[in-house]
This record gives structure tokens, C-alpha cells and sequence, in this order.
């Protein structure tokens, strides 16, 4: 391809930063780019490497703190993509930067779950002192560790990023002084990175994100953990530690039933897709894995970004081999030599441990040419998501992983007749490849008799807010939302409301807690489970920032694709501003509902569709009425 | 000769009116399009049936919704309201204006990307639908300046009854679109209603990007790349109602990648990109479009042969186009035949 670029040259250490880059594909693939200072590769095979374009872009963000100029113009000549279009997917990402920016960004939560649970306060206390070093201070939608929460991402130029939660002001100023003296000891050893994390100790601990395993596994009873029961007790670095609790068992079952028994016992088990849609996955892999056209491709949803959902990452960073071998199980079992593990960008260690997993399972023969001498090839490349809600939506995630924008694609056709690359692609989400584990230990029969319907099985329960011990919970279907109250130490205050499934949700009140936690259930009571999310909140919280706060994300997250959720959460957020500030109801209502109807009616994707839903339930229950005669803003309390 | 003959289509059908250009055009519909919409002729594709409004239509298989209610339906039908798409490109199905109810899909479907499926059932004069279509016109009236917008789409939010007042005060022009980072914005407070305004882009001396009419339907960007110039000058940029269509870092055009084709001009709906001489007689309050007078010709400059249409005003070019429908151009013309007429006004004053 002919490209055109600026006159602007990279730097050394941003060619060496895409070199390495190009250099990990070509080990991989032994693909060769050539590289050379004025002209791009062309043809077929050098466009076929446009997939590389995130993988760069990161390479440079973490190399210079932003994509310069010179960077991007090297980018596109290295990967034959007109510099345009680098531009249009640098800008699209919220981790990528095309303006200079100082090399340690400090992002903080202010999202539901960490905002009013001292998100805020951090902001504040950084803003009216700094944040010291050569640092700045962003806001940021969830990070994922609301049951940490106040939660803080350091993206950190030539040092790994690193997460702190519970986070507070100080913490982050000594991190950053930290960071600080990392980078002026690099300068002087010559470009050693360091490859851990001090931040990464704070997460040694398991029993604080998943506080179940708390309990030593032979006296749980009545709570028997699936899908949790390797987090704490197996080392999430050492394959050898992952066979000796039981690792790869489940694979060895599959080749000895063979693809065909697989997907029986995966649709006798009438599991479901964790990932919010509820596709039986039996039908899924069977779909992909009959599919003529080849290669198939398969697809992990690790971009876990659904606000006070956490349960993805509990899993990736305490059992991440469990993750590969599901997910081998899967390429195995529907014909594709090549998995993407598409891991959000803001989970530093989940990515760390699941790089050391690929590259472990890779040396041992777990994966690549010939996985564990059975005679199948499989694969599995980890690409990090660079701050995009919408690329939880998978047709977004296939553009992302192609290195496009992520912008929704139009269904049908789907991804399982065309997919990845345009190939038939098995996408599934992480809490449900898990579950594969469990049904080839068990057998599908077994797996069924617990829950019922669409739902069997056990479901992980991303509990946070104003409850005694907030963590990731796993329970069975059909546990009342009562019950995982208990279970997660009962509500501190008096409760208000749960938002239930996330900022896609919708609210579920007091007087509702009987309702079973299943997918037809929820439906019953007009809710939905969504992601697993159950925030609470209590009497002292502000149940308007957290509508106007929900509404500022989808706003926020919006690909802006399509007119009715691009222009449609804008008009949202600017309607409930007018409420908050005591606008005459009517018209507003009026407009919100028109607005509603047709985001949910003609967006493209799942995040149109439902960008009004938790602030419709809030509405239709009153929690914004009032304010009340005491003066609370929460309007209507339930008894 | 077979009903699925697109050169003869069924009597009474209705063509598609194409944006910019003066003449009705027919959609190409049976046979299989080649890549860019040329119509590989011979192809006899199998009739389905599907059911529009409680009345069953045959059409060929492989026809999208929109080409069977153009080419089958009834007037109000075939005028179902489209602003991404177009004759001579691929459908892009971003704006959401065409939506049709389709029985079995709980959410609508767009009309101009979706296939027809033998036994489909589709409704098209549903409230459902009436509703989704005038809030995409209200939002985009409300964010984006419609006024130079064709007078299908000045109908068509007449007819929906679109009431883009009701968002509130339109916010001040910005100058800072260019430059807003993806996932963050100005906190609002609802007094002003957001939308695009921004000062208008004159970098060079063929043609303004006015992106204050700009509704993202993302035809310029498909023209400059992959659905005719390959170009890749621009690139949607930015995210959610920041996005916006850029080139790499904002560059001017003469720094970019453009070779002004002008192709985006030709497929831009709203008066977001025109020529240089159009914006300055509209500027001057020297536009006038109901004297205009189209002429047709051959592009004179080398051998290929585009048809060319000449608009007129007043004695003087004004804008060069093609038909989208032209075997040829398919609409689309190179920077000699859109902008190279000045030789021909150079002549005495006849």
C-alpha cells in the first residue's frame, strides 16, 4: 500500500518498542516484517498483519507514555495501516494517548462502587495537593476491584502498571515516589525491566476477593466451590502446582470422550453463556465446530469492564491455567488451532499471570504445535483491551482484536458463521469456560441437577457496596438474592436498593430479596443478572450521583456508531441533570421514555440497547423521587 | 425476459432518489452485485416471498429489506428514510433511520444491511418504527446542523415530526472537538444541549469540511477508502459523541494522505464537505439552487470516458457530479473531473 506520511521520525526507543512486537509475532507465526525506513510491506500478507496494531500501539504507550508522531507514522509503515486510520483506533481507546502526557497516569475510580466509597476523596485530596512525581490524575470508569474499593490504576511509561486497592491518597503518592525512583534506576541500569510489581503483594491474599475460600475446603459444607476451588490454594505462577490440584484432568476427559461426547455432555448440562446473552454453549462450540469454511478461531471475553463486576479477575489471577485449558478443551473440541484471550487492559496482574501461564503451558507442550503429544495444534495469544467498554461486546472485541475501532458489528451474520477474520469463531466469557471444567469432571447430567432451566450449575456473584464482607461469592442457581446477602456478611445501614447485573441492570428493592437468583427468576421481577453484579446501597447513599454517574458512563462508552445511543445517552444524561436540579418532572419523564425506546429499539449492540435500563428501574421505583421531609434526596425508603 | 432482469424492473416500482444528484435513479436488485455495486448481468437469483405490511412480495434472494420495499412496495415504502446509505457504496448501517420491524427480532432491524429471508415478515408503518425514526432525525436535528441536509431528509423530519427544540438550548460552538480524549467529558448540568458546532475547516482550495453538518454516517470515510478511492485519508476519530472524521493528528488536507477526488463530497448527505465555490456562494448569499440546471457530459480529460453531470447556476459551473448509477463512475470521479472545470469558464462570457 502506497502511504503517505508525516515527516515526523520515531525515536530508537520507539522502532526498538515495535520491534518487539513484530519480533514476539514472528516467533509465533514465523511471519517476517520487514523493516525498512520508506517503504511498507504491501499485499495480502502484510494488510493480514493489521491485527498487530493494538499489541503496538501498547508496546509504545508503555515505552513512552503516548503515541507520538514519529511512533504512529512507524507504526503504520511497519503494519502497511494508513496513518489515518492508527489515528482513528489510538483515539478510540481510552489507555492511549496521542497528546504528551507525563509518563505515570493515575487512574481513579469514580465509578458506583468506588466513587462514594472513597473514589472521590482520593480525587479530591490529589487534586488539592497533587499527586507529586512526574505524574496526572484521570478519572476512570470501574476498574474492576470494586470489592476493594477505593480502587487506583497506575499506567506507568517503562514500568509495569500496577493496580492499588483499596487505595488512598498517600498510597498513591508513595507508589508514584516509588515509580519515580524505578524509572531514574532504569536510566542507570541500561534498560532492565523490572518484571514484578510491589503492588501485585497486596492481591496475595485471595480470601479478600473471594472470601468463601476463607474457609479450608474440607469444612465448607452446604457451599461446595466449582468454579472458585482452586483460588488461594493453587500457585497461580507454577503449572506443576496447577496439574497437582487437578490441572488438565479435564482436558485428558476430553480427548478420551472426543469432541462429539464433549458437546453432548455440554448440552446435556444445558449450560449457558456467563457473559450475559445465555447461549447454550454446547450449541455454540457444535455450531462453530460443524462450520465447513475453515480455520475456526476461538475467542476468550476477558474484557471483564461491566461497573462492580470483578468476577473474571478474581478467576484470571488466582487460576489463570485454568482458563488455558478450558479454553484448549474448546479450540480442541471446535476445530480451531488459534484462541485470542482478549484480557481488559486494566488488570495488570491478570495479564502478567496469564502471560506467564501461555508461556508456561507453551514450554511444557500444554500448547502449540503438538498440545500434551495428542497430535492437535493449539494456540493461544493474549491481547490486552486499551480501555473500551463497548469492546465487551464481542463484535466490538473482533474489531479490537483485528486492530480496528471498536465499533459493534452488525448481526447477523453472527460470529459463529462469521467471525474473527471473517472465519467462524467460538466467543465465549471467562466465568463460562470455567464451567467447562466443572462439566467434564462431573458429567453434563450431574452438572444439571443443580438449578434448573437455563440456568444450572453454580454462578459467581460479584458482591460489593454497603455489605459486611464484599467479594466475588459462588452459589448455586436458584440461591435467593436474600441468601448471598447473608452470605456476604448481611447489609451495612439500612438497605435502600441492590442494583442488580450492573449499570446495564436495573434496581431490585427491599421487599424483593426472595427472588431466585436465576435467569428466569430475575426476568420474573423485570430484572435481569447481567454480569453478576450485586451492589448495595443503603439509606446513607446518594442514589442520584449514581444515576447521573451511570448515565455519564454509557455516555462515556458509547462507540458512537450509531445515532440513537451515540446522540441518545447524551440527551440521557443532559434529561436527569435536569431532574437532579428539580426540573418539572413531566417532560422529563416524557423525553427520558422516548429516548429509552429508541436506544433499546435501534442501537446496534447490547450497549444501546440496555444504556437506559437502570435508569428507567430507578425511575419506575421512585428512588429518585423526593426530596423527602427530612430533607434526603432518596426520596421514597421502603420499609 | 425474468422478473429478476434488473434493467426491467416490475411496473410501478419506485427508484431511489440519490442525495446530490438531479436524476432518479433505479437500485440495482436481482443479479449479484459485484463489488462495488456494478451489476454482474446474467445471474438469475431464486424469488423468495416474504410479506411487507400483511402483503406478500416476491423478490430476488440475496436482496436486502430496502431494495425489496424500493423496488416492491408502495410508494410510502419505497420512501423509507435512509441517511448512511447509498446507491453506489455498501451499506454501512450506522444511522439507524431505515429500521423495520421484522417478526422474531426483538429489537428492529436496519432495512438497508439486512437480507430478506424467504418468509420473512416485515412491518414498516409500525408505531415502534414511526417512533425510532423520528428520534434518530430529532437527535441528529438536535446535535447537528440539518439545514443543507436534502430535501428528502427535510421532509422526512416534517413527516416524522421531528421537535429538535425540545432538548433545550443548543450549546455554544466548541473548538476543542478535535482534540477530546475517549471516555472523558465536561460534566453537564442539562441547561444547553450538546452538539457539534464547531468553526468550519478551510485548508485548501478545493473543497470545506463544515463538521458542524457532520452525522458520522461514515460515507466519506468509505468512499476515501475501501468502497472506491482506497485512499484511507480519513478516519472516524474519538469515541461516543465525540467521535469525529480526522486525519492523522488532525493534519491539514494538503499534509494528508488526501488526492481530492472529492469523492466524500459526492456522498456527504448534509453539506458537511462541498466545494470551496459552493461554500462561498452560500457564504455570499449567491446560492441558488432553484436556478440550477444540470448538464450532462463526458469527462474530456483522458480515456476513460465518466459521464459527468454539470451543475449550473447562473452561467456559472457550481459542482461537478456523476451518476451513481453510471457503469463507469458509479458516481465517484478523480480530483481532474470533479474540480477541473475552470478551463471551460475561462471562454469569452457567451
Amino acid at each position: 500500500m502506497d502511504l503517505r506520511l508525516s515527516d515526523a521520525v520515531p525515536s530508537a526507543a520507539e522502532k526498538e518498542a515495535v520491534q518487539r512486537v513484530v519480533a514476539a509475532h514472528g516467533g509465533l507465526t514465523g511471519d517476517v516484517i520487514r523493516d525498512h525506513d520508506h517503504f511498507a510491506d504491501s499485499g495480502h500478507a502484510a494488510r493480514s498483519r493489521r491485527h498487530l496494531l493494538l499489541p503496538a500501539l501498547h508496546a509504545v504507550m508503555d515505552e513512552i507514555g503516548y503515541v507520538s508522531p514519529g511512533a504512529l507514522n512507524h507504526v503504520a509503515r511497519t503494519l502497511s495501516v494508513p496513518p489515518a486510520d492508527v489515528y482513528g483506533v489510538a483515539t478510540f481507546y481510552a489507555m492511549y494517548a496521542t497528546t504528551e502526557q507525563p509518563p505515570h497516569v493515575v487512574h481513579v475510580c469514580d465509578d458506583v462502587a468506588c466513587g462514594p466509597f472513597g473514589g472521590e476523596k482520593i480525587i479530591a485530596e490529589l487534586a488539592d495537593a497533587g499527586p507529586g512525581g512526574r505524574s496526572t490524575v484521570v478519572r476512570s470508569p470501574c476498574l474492576g476491584l470494586c470489592e476493594r474499593a477505593p480502587a487506583v490504576l497506575l499506567q506507568l511509561a517503562r514500568q509495569p502498571d500496577a493496580s492499588l486497592a483499596p487505595a488512598t491518597a498517600d498510597g498513591v503518592r508513595a507508589a508514584l515516589v516509588h515509580a519515580a525512583d524505578v524509572e531514574a534506576g532504569i536510566t542507570a541500569r541500561d534498560g532492565i525491566r523490572p518484571t514484578t510489581s510491589p503492588a501485585d503483594a497486596a492481591f496475595a491474599d485471595t480470601t479478600v476477593s473471594a472470601p468463601q475460600t476463607r474457609t479450608p475446603r474440607a469444612e465448607r459444607d452446604g457451599h461446595r466451590l466449582q468454579l472458585l476451588t482452586r483460588v488461594g490454594v493453587v500457585d497461580p505462577e507454577s503449572l506443576d502446582d496447577y496439574r497437582a490440584h487437578g490441572g488438565y484432568t479435564a482436558l485428558r476427559r476430553a480427548l478420551e470422550l472426543g469432541p462429539g461426547r464433549v458437546v453432548r455432555e455440554l448440552t446435556d448440562s444445558h449450560l449457558t453463556g456467563r457473559g450475559g446473552a445465555a447461549f447454550p454453549t454446547g450449541m455454540k462450540w457444535d455450531g462453530v465446530a460443524k462450520a465447513p469454511e475453515r480455520p475456526h478461531y476461538l475467542v476468550c471475553n476477558a474484557d471483564e469492564s461491566e461497573p462492580g463486576t470483578f468476577k473474571d479477575r478474581v478467576l484470571l489471577e488466582s487460576d489463570p491455567f485454568g482458563l488455558l485449558e478450558a479454553m484448549t478443551i474448546a479450540g480442541w473440541v471446535a476445530g480451531c488451532e488459534r484462541g485470542y484471550l482478549y484480557v481488559r487492559g486494566e488488570y495488570p496482574l491478570a495479564t502478567r499471570r496469564l502471560e506467564n501461564a501461555i508461556a508456561a503451558a507453551r514450554r511444557r507442550g500444554f500448547l502449540g504445535p503438538d498440545v500434551m503429544g495428542e497430535g492437535f495444534a493449539f494456540d493461544i495469544e493474549l491481547r490486552r483491551g486499551a480501555g473500551a467498554y463497548v469492546c465487551g461486546e464481542e463484535t466490538a472485541l473482533l474489531n479490537a482484536i483485528e486492530g480496528y475501532r471498536g465499533e459493534p458489528r452488525n448481526k447477523p451474520p453472527f460470529p459463529s458463521v462469521s467471525g474473527l477474520f471473517g472465519k467462524p469463531t467460538v466467543i465465549n466469557n471467562v466465568e463460562t469456560l470455567y464451567n467447562v471444567l466443572q462439566v467434564l469432571a462431573i458429567g453434563g447430567p450431574m452438572f444439571a441437577e443443580v438449578g434448573g432451566g437455563r440456568s444450572t450449575g453454580s454462578k459467581l456473584f460479584c458482591v460489593s457496596g454497603a455489605v459486611g464482607t464484599p467479594g466475588v461469592y459462588e452459589v448455586d442457581f436458584g440461591t435467593t438474592l436474600r441468601e448471598l446477602l447473608e452470605l456476604a456478611g448481611g447489609v451495612r445501614g439500612e438497605l435502600r436498593t441492590i442494583l442488580l447485573g450492573g449499570a446495564a441492570g436495573g434496581f431490585v428493592m427491599p421487599d424483593q430479596l426472595d427472588v431466585a437468583l436465576t435467569l428466569e427468576g430475575t426476568r420474573e421481577i423485570g430484572a435481569t443478572l447481567g454480569s453478576g453484579v450485586v451492589l448495595v446501597f443503603n439509606t446513607a447513599a446518594d442514589l442520584t450521583r449514581t444515576l447521573l454517574r451511570i448515565a455519564a458512563f454509557f455516555r462515556d462508552e458509547s462507540c458512537g456508531q450509531c445515532v440513537p445511543c451515540r446522540v441518545g445517552t447524551v440527551r440521557q444524561e443532559e434529561s436527569l441533570a435536569r431532574i437532579v436540579r428539580g426540573a418539572p418532572r413531566g417532560p422529563e419523564l416524557l423525553l427520558l421514555d422516548d429516548l429509552a425506546r429508541v436506544m433499546q429499539d435501534a442501537s446496534i449492540c447490547g450497549l444501546g440497547q440496555t444504556a437506559p435500563a437502570a435508569v428507567q428501574s430507578a425511575l419506575a421505583l421512585g428512588l429518585l423521587d423526593g426530596p423527602a421531609p427530612d430533607g434526603s434526596r432518596n426520596g421514597k425508603v421502603h420499609a | 425476459m425474468t422478473a429478476t432482469d434488473p434493467r426491467h424492473p416490475a411496473p410501478g416500482s419506485r427508484a431511489p432518489v440519490t442525495p446530490g444528484s438531479s436524476t432518479p435513479r433505479r437500485a440495482p436488485l436481482g443479479g449479484r452485485q459485484g463489488p462495488e455495486g456494478s451489476v454482474l448481468l446474467g445471474t438469475i437469483s431464486r424469488m423468495v416471498t416474504v410479506t411487507v405490511d400483511g402483503r406478500e412480495v416476491r423478490v430476488p434472494e440475496g436482496a436486502t429489506i430496502l431494495e425489496a420495499l424500493k423496488r416492491e412496495g408502495t410508494p410510502a415504502q419505497a420512501d423509507t428514510p435512509t441517511l448512511c446509505w447509498a446507491p453506489n457504496m455498501k451499506p454501512i448501517n450506522a444511522c439507524r433511520v431505515c429500521m423495520v420491524e421484522v417478526e422474531g427480532s426483538r429489537v428492529l432491524v436496519p432495512s438497508c444491511a439486512r437480507k430478506i429471508e424467504d418468509g420473512m415478515e416485515v412491518r414498516t408503518d409500525t408505531e415502534k418504527v414511526r417512533h425510532s425514526r423520528r428520534m434518530v432525525l430529532e437527535l441528529l436535528a438536535s446535535s447537528v446542523d440539518m439545514s443543507q441536509a436534502g430535501a428528502d431528509v427535510q421532509r422526512w423530519m416534517e413527516e416524522y415530526g421531528v421537535d429538535a427544540a425540545r432538548y433545550g438550548e443548543p450549546a455554544p460552538p466548541s473548538d476543542d472537538r478535535d482534540r477530546r480524549h475517549a471516555g472523558h467529558h465536561e460534566p453537564v448540568d442539562g441547561t444547553v444541549a450538546a452538539n457539534v458546532a464547531q468553526p468550519v475547516k478551510v485548508d485548501n482550495d478545493l473543497y470545506v469540511r463544515d463538521y458542524s453538518r457532520c452525522i458520522l454516517c461514515y460515507k466519506c470515510v468509505k468512499a476515501c477508502g475501501t468502497d472506491a478511492q482506497f485512499t484511507f485519508a480519513i478516519s472516524a476519530a474519538g469515541r461516543g459523541f465525540d467521535i469525529r472524521i480526522a486525519t492523522e493528528f488532525n493534519a491539514e488536507l494538503p499534509d494528508s494522505a488526501c488526492v481530492y477526488c472529492g469523492n466524500c463530497i459526492g456522498v456527504c448527505p448534509t453539506g458537511a464537505l462541498k466545494s470551496v465555490r459552493e461554500h462561498e456562494l452560500r457564504e455570499n448569499g449567491d446560492w441558488h439552487p432553484e436556478q440550477e440546471s444540470v448538464t450532462t457530459t463526458i469527462c474530456s480529460f483522458c480515456g476513460v470516458g465518466c459521464n459527468l453531470e454539470l451543475h449550473v447556476q447562473r452561467g456559472q459551473i457550481v459542482n461537478v457530479t456523476s451518476p451513481a448509477d453510471h457503469s463507469v463512475t458509479h458516481g465517484h470521479l478523480c480530483i481532474k473531473g470533479r474540480f477541473g472545470f475552470q478551463h471551460v469558464q475561462n471562454l469569452a462570457d457567451r
